[in-house]
């Protein structure tokens, strides 16, 4: 891995962190479900950074556009913040 | 006093992953057997360009035909559960609950759509040759479906369609698997009978084109159907009089 690879590395998993942790403490669960599809982004592109473009394929295809639109069907047919 | 059990928890599955994970050494080649073989015969005898597809495909075909019946049941499953039939009267669709979105997006999505499907099908054509396969491919091309969905309120899927794309795709695989049966060297299931062409040509690698545009197919027919029957159920829950 060149110097590059490596920092844009590190900051993916730090945004990934923070945008975990912006997902679990958020009340507003659609805001919540847009944050675990920008996980899905990031985590793809550290994929393809870490030289797996299959499965950073699966991730984009799978973890950003569908599990998010399931994610918003069911918050949409249920609640949309949550309880204390 | 429940959050202090929840950490408790979270710290004793912390500390068994740690300690399973300390004790493989980082980097160290475990698998070196079987990564050798694979890497030798997939671009020398199968004439495959991308290895995991390879793998995926041919030296463990049966482990994704499994996959492909798994997800061939979720969606059975959830199609028996929650579609509804429309009723044909009426141009609408009534039970989609989604408002008509602007027309930004319906322009949008008019303009994108036919580009997500090339690129779906793309990914599973090249599926020997690029990274990526049936089930990427299949899942991008559900993704230009649902964004017809949510846009259009008009736009419908047939159903029967989905159902017999579904079943020829999926014949697709287990007789070319019982050909392979017949018509191979060592009659295995699965096995390829094709000649394997020359590497990084589009007819290369036997039957792994073929099962991945098959599965491509599947997949992407599968979910469109399961995001169509999510969409289309009523907001308030299954209501069991309206049907």
């Amino acid at each position: 891995m060149t110097h590059t690879e490596i920092i844009l590395t590190v900051i993916s998993l730090v945004v990934l962190i923070i945008a975990g942790f912006y997902a679990v403490m958020k009340k507003d669960l659609i805001h919540a479900v847009i944050a675990t599809s920008v996980i899905s982004l990031v985590l793809s592109l550290v994929f393809y950074l870490l030289q797996a473009p299959d499965v950073a394929l699966t991730e984009a295809a799978i973890g950003i556009a569908l599990s998010t639109i399931i994610f918003i069907i069911t918050v949409r047919n249920t609640k949309r913040f949550e309880d204390k | 006093m429940k959050k202090v059990i929840i950490i408790g928890f979270l710290g004793v599955i912390a500390y068994y992953l740690l300690s399973a994970f300390a004790s493989v050494p980082f980097g160290a080649d475990l698998i070196k057997g079987v990564k050798d073989f694979y890497l030798d015969k997939s671009p020398n005898d199968l004439k495959v360009a991308n290895v995991v597809t390879s793998i995926v495909v041919n030296f463990r075909g049966f482990d994704t035909l499994g996959e492909v019946t798994v997800l061939f049941l979720a969606s059975t499953a959830l199609g028996s559960i929650l579609y509804r039939r429309r009723s044909h009267d009426s141009g609408l669709n009534p039970q989609r609950t989604a408002p008509e979105a602007s027309a930004l997006v319906q322009t949008g999505a008019k303009v994108i759509f036919p580009f997500t499907i090339m690129l779906g099908a793309y990914i599973f054509i090249h599926g020997h040759l690029t990274p990526g396969g049936g089930f990427q491919g299949g899942a991008i091309i559900a993704t230009g479906f649902l964004l017809m969905l949510v846009s259009y309120r008009k736009f419908f899927i047939e159903h029967n369609a989905l159902t017999w794309i579904e079943a020829i795709a999926g014949s697709t695989f287990v007789i070319l698997g019982l050909l392979g049966l017949v018509y191979a060297n060592n009659h295995n299931f699965l096995e390829n009978f094709l000649p394997a062409g020359k590497l990084n040509d589009l007819l290369s690698g036997g039957i792994i084109g073929i099962i991945y545009v098959a599965v491509g197919f599947k997949v992407g027919a599968e979910i469109t159907g399961i995001l169509d029957t999510l969409l289309t159920v009523k907001e308030t829950g299954l209501d069991p009089e309206e049907n």
